[in-house]
């Protein structure tokens, strides 16, 4: 599945990164401590996480995510759209809460590491 | 001026967290900081400076530097100490955390929070749920706090930790935040910190006890060489000018 394919069976808001949606995506990660995505999260994986701080992006480059869904309807800070826009990485939002989303997106065959 | 080393202890908590025990009364706290020969404290109890006046007496009758400040948590759930000079810049900024600040604690939960005065006396309990994180991200703490007359003095708390701390909840330290120091917690050498978090090369770097016990205040503290306790001097002796310096 690539990000369109995801932001429209999911019906997610794209708020910043439209031009990159193409990227297929590898697999999933869920974590609330940026430090842990450092860490753990694998390339081309779609991160999900109730962050707005604009350090989600620098993460997600850093780690070549394939994109970033905030739960919950969360509304990202002006920073964090600005820099996601400059680094190419998209943001997307969802009204659901993680456990929710998470499990549609493995039953859609999302999987983690 | 004449320079002396001090032994300061910049994270010290009273009764008024929720996680402390009643015995951090303000002369409690003052008399564990002197037997452990510490020249300075913070006082930084979570969203709240409800007590610092009374340990500012506390200390001031018994020849112990106090600074007032308190430990905000962001929305990011990354926790500051921030310190003023001046008591009328800490109780305004103290409004402006509490405006960003919901809930009410709940005592069985979380534990009495409880304001006294500087000869132990119960005043009071503050109601707000002071464990919660403010709404305000880590930039718009530090910049208000900046905006204070008189001095102030930012430092992002126990980054080493995983959780509550900056490099933890944010994975790095924000570009461009005004920080004076980085806190180290009281179980890891400077060494280790800075080996394991480049962020600790970057920034002047302090221990503290982060006390909730009074066994605890001391325990770790960081040594400064300065002209008095006030943050102007605290500052200098973080930045190494002046011939003030740091060590810990």
């Amino acid at each position: 599945m690539n990000l369109n394919d995801i932001v429209k069976e999911f019906g997610l808001e794209v708020k910043a990164g439209s031009s990159h949606l193409d990227r297929e995506v590898t697999g999933g990660y869920v974590s609330d401590l940026l430090s842990d995505v450092l860490a753990h999260a694998d390339e081309g994986v779609l991160w999900v996480t109730l962050h707005i701080h604009q350090n989600i992006v620098a993460v997600a480059s850093h780690k070549d995510l394939a994109g970033i869904i905030l739960i919950q309807g969360r509304d990202p800070e002006k920073d964090t759209l600005i820099k996601a826009e400059e680094e190419g990485i998209p943001i997307m939002v969802s009204t659901l809460s993680a456990f929710e989303l998470v499990g549609r997106l493995y039953k859609a065959g999302i999987r983690g590491a | 001026m004449a320079l002396r080393r001090i032994k300061a202890d910049l994270h010290v908590h009273t009764c008024l967290s929720p996680c402390s025990g009643l015995d951090m009364s303000p002369r409690e706290v003052v008399n564990a900081a002197l037997q452990k020969g510490i020249d300075l404290i913070g006082v930084c109890d979570h969203n709240s400076a409800e007590n610092v006046l009374a340990v500012k007496k506390a200390g001031e009758r018994n020849g112990l530097m106090v600074l007032g400040g308190m430990e905000v948590a962001s929305s990011e759930e990354a926790h500051i100490l921030v310190f003023f000079d001046d008591d009328d810049d800490l109780l305004g900024f103290q409004k402006y955390v509490y405006r960003h600040l919901d809930g009410r604690n709940d005592d069985h939960a979380f534990g009495l929070q409880v304001i006294a005065d500087d000869e132990d006396g119960v005043t009071g309990f503050c109601d707000r749920l002071l464990i919660a994180a403010t709404s305000l991200p880590a930039e718009a703490i530090v910049a208000a706090a900046r905006t204070a007359k008189g001095e102030s003095l930012i430092i992002a708390a126990h980054v080493d930790r995983e959780a509550f701390s900056m490099i933890g909840q944010l994975g790095f330290i924000p570009p461009r935040l005004s920080l004076d120091a980085v806190e180290i917690s009281a179980h890891i050498a400077v060494a280790d910190a800075q080996r394991r978090f480049p962020d600790c090369t970057k920034y002047p770097v302090i221990t503290g006890s982060d006390a909730h016990h009074p066994d605890d205040v001391g325990k770790r503290y960081t040594c400064f060489t300065v002209a008095d306790g006030t943050i102007a001097e605290i500052r200098k002796a973080l930045a190494g000018r002046d011939g003030r310096k740091t060590e810990c």
